[in-house]
């Protein structure tokens, strides 16, 4: 086949490139120059000062033995498995009671979602002082109710058993974002839907998985895809919070390329991990996209 | 304290009954409300209370009174909902949905009233048992300590922060909208393939670029300096070009024909027919680029190694870190002082804002 531009569509492509100008210059210098540059330092030991020196498949073949990058790739996953389901039930939970006709629900909204706007630093200092074992608040409201029962509170941030459900608690904290994403998609579902289906006489729990979530699936769909994506990089607030944390119990796969990279100096093991991350991202994103291919209901076909 | 309780748990009990006698013997409308109103009020007040005697009884124990009357006020309680909302038609779905939204929304505001709470305190009060809300005489004072305190210099920080901010909002509005126009107002052959490759590269975590991007920023010596932490927003960003390629698809097309006939080039027509049509979704995209460099952390913690260039966040945990465990008030009121932009921001512009993230997500899928 010979491509026969005419001197019209010529002109378009002209323009729409001179247009997007900034966007081939930014992709090719931040996003294709190091997409492929980390890929070969993942075959290099290189260490910033020194140029790279090509090792084969070394890098990868020394994290299978590496325990710490099990261990945080292990935290992270544990972490991922907690958070993903408890913050999209909670969010959808709340969704589906912002959206009854209450009174003042613009600053119900408001009140829930301001959480989610909090700083990550602050928010990660802010979690440490309320869950902190001697003076924070939360053992403070804790402890009297535990004590009749001969228990008494965890110590959040420093029992290795304690350090994820304490950070999947602040994660909790910020589940506005979704919400409003649910609400918004909940005040799509036409009322007459429901309607009819009380004239059918249907019960609330029928109305919900028959309706209401087949309608809503593309915003569980993208608030799952996005948290996904998240909980993989989560980085600031246990960095802040715990640091590595009693038994690198919250050693997360960010902080240890981050570590790799910048306190070790090992660029081309950190980055054979980030390759790693992206893998790990794609292979999840694509079995959420499976499974939910199967129940995600798109009212129109418009993409 | 204890015996003001009972007497408002009697005169809760009153009002409900008060609003049973008023709603059998009037039908006027404004004493239904009336009586609605007072049944509502003595209800919550028992939940209220029903809550406050089972926590004691967790806290002291059981004793065959507290039991009693919390068996008791339970009964009142659900049996008078029941009975009321049958005889005046009150949504029963509609009361329990405000109920459990008012709970929530105590417990979502808790840890914010609480970083507040300690703000104000001295730092013995901040770590004494039991914890008091509130510990006369409020030292707001402070705040001003924290401003300045053992290197933490907030406003040199907020400076930086803000310049950071400021020239990355001009950036990506600038470049995202042009790329943003190319890729909806021009019809080119490969556009629909760079637009997905933009969207694919979305996914890509940034631990991938992390390295790659430091080596080039140590190529030109840029680090250390804030160049890497604002130049990248002028080469546009994936997620703003998607949300305004979606505004400006909405556009209608007889606009810029007829400013086409008027013989304007595509420039012109981007600058002075589609831009200002676009304002709500430059306040976007302005809003969360904004939001993204205050809250930005790694950017900074990676590139910046001089405490004069340090932005607000990589302070702020800088001063955690050093003083850590033992200034609480002083840390939350600095982090106090961090937050509150970004409150008042998001109040003065809330509409703009939801408005943004509803945009984003339910086309995202």
């Amino acid at each position: 086949m010979i491509f026969k531009i005419s001197h019209a569509e010529f002109c378009n492509i002209k323009k729409g490139l001179l247009f997007i100008s900034p966007w081939i210059i930014g992709m090719a210098l931040f996003v294709g120059y190091p997409i492929v540059a980390s890929i070969y330092y993942s075959f290099t030991d290189f260490s910033v000062l020194l140029p790279p020196v090509g090792i084969g498949f070394q890098n990868y073949s020394d994290l299978l033995k590496d325990d710490l990058f099990w261990k945080s790739l292990n935290n992270t996953l544990l972490y991922a498995a907690i958070s993903l389901p408890l913050g999209l039930g909670l969010s959808l939970f709340l969704a589906l009671f912002l959206n009854q006709p209450i009174k003042f629900r613009d600053g119900f909204r408001a009140v829930y979602f301001l959480p989610s706007l909090v700083p990550l630093i602050p928010l990660a200092i802010l979690w440490q002082w309320i869950f902190n074992s001697r003076f924070g608040i939360l053992n403070g409201i804790l402890n009297p109710l535990l004590q009749p029962l001969q228990a008494s509170a965890p110590n959040w941030l420093e029992d290795p058993m304690w350090t994820k459900p304490a950070l999947v608690l602040t994660r909790l904290w910020g589940v506005g974002a979704s919400m409003i994403i649910f609400l918004a998609a909940l005040q799509e579902v036409p009322k007459e839907l429901y309607e009819s289906a009380e004239i059918d006489g249907v019960t609330h729990w029928r109305k919900f998985f028959n309706i209401t979530l087949p309608l809503i699936s593309p915003a569980i769909y993208f608030n799952l895809i996005v948290g996904i994506i998240a909980s993989l990089q989560f980085f600031a607030v246990p960095f802040v919070m715990l640091g590595r944390g009693p038994a690198d119990s919250s050693y997360f796969f960010t902080m240890y390329i981050y570590d790799a990279a910048f306190k070790y100096l090992r660029m081309g093991y950190a980055s054979a991990m980030a390759w790693l991350m992206f893998i790990l991202t794609l292979v999840l994103t694509i079995l959420a996209s499976r499974v939910s291919s199967r129940f995600v209901h798109y009212e129109t076909d418009n993409l | 304290m204890l015996y003001a309780l009972i007497i408002l748990m009697f005169l809760s009990l009153a009002a409900i009954v008060a609003a049973f006698i008023l709603l059998k013997h009037s039908d006027k409308p404004q004493i239904k409300k009336l009586a609605n109103t007072l049944f509502l009020c003595g209800e919550a007040y028992l939940l209220f209370h029903v809550l406050h005697l089972i926590i004691s009884i967790i806290q002291y124990g059981v004793s065959d009174f507290s039991v009693l009357l919390t068996v008791g006020e339970i009964y009142v309680l659900v049996q008078s909902f029941a009975e009321y909302t049958k005889r005046s038609r009150l949504r029963r779905k509609l009361i329990i949905a405000h109920a459990v939204v008012i709970i929530g929304s105590i417990a979502f505001l808790f840890p914010l009233i609480w970083m507040v709470s300690t703000a104000l305190k001295l730092p013995g009060q901040a770590m004494s048992y039991p914890p008091k809300l509130i510990e006369f005489p409020m030292r707001f004072e402070n705040f001003k300590t924290c401003l300045n305190y053992q290197g933490f210099q907030f406003n040199l920080y907020a400076r930086n922060t803000l310049y950071l901010c400021i020239l990355s909002v001009l950036g990506t509005i600038l470049s995202s909208s042009l790329v943003a126009y190319g890729f909806s107002r021009i019809k080119w052959r490969g556009r629909d393939f760079c637009f997905y490759l933009t969207l694919a590269t979305m996914m890509i975590p940034f631990p991938v670029y992390m390295i790659p991007l430091f080596r080039l920023f140590r190529l030109y010596n840029w680090v250390g300096t804030f160049k890497p932490l604002w130049i990248p927003a002028f080469f546009s960003s994936a997620f703003h070009v998607f949300l305004m390629r979606q505004f400006f698809m909405n556009i209608p097309h007889d606009l810029s024909e007829a400013a086409f006939m008027d013989g304007a080039g595509d420039f012109r027509i981007y600058w002075s027919v589609i831009l200002p049509l676009a304002k709500p979704v430059l306040l976007v995209v302005g809003l969360f680029q904004f939001l993204n460099t205050w809250n930005d952390f790694l950017g900074p913690l990676i590139y910046l190694s001089d405490q004069k260039r340090y932005t607000l966040s990589l302070g702020l945990q800088f001063f955690q870190s050093q003083h850590g465990g033992t200034d609480w008030n002083l840390l939350m009121a600095a982090s106090t002082l961090v937050i509150i932009p970004i409150v008042i921001l998001f109040l003065c512009t809330q509409k703009t804002f939801l408005r943004g993230m509803t945009m984003s997500g339910l086309r995202g899928g």
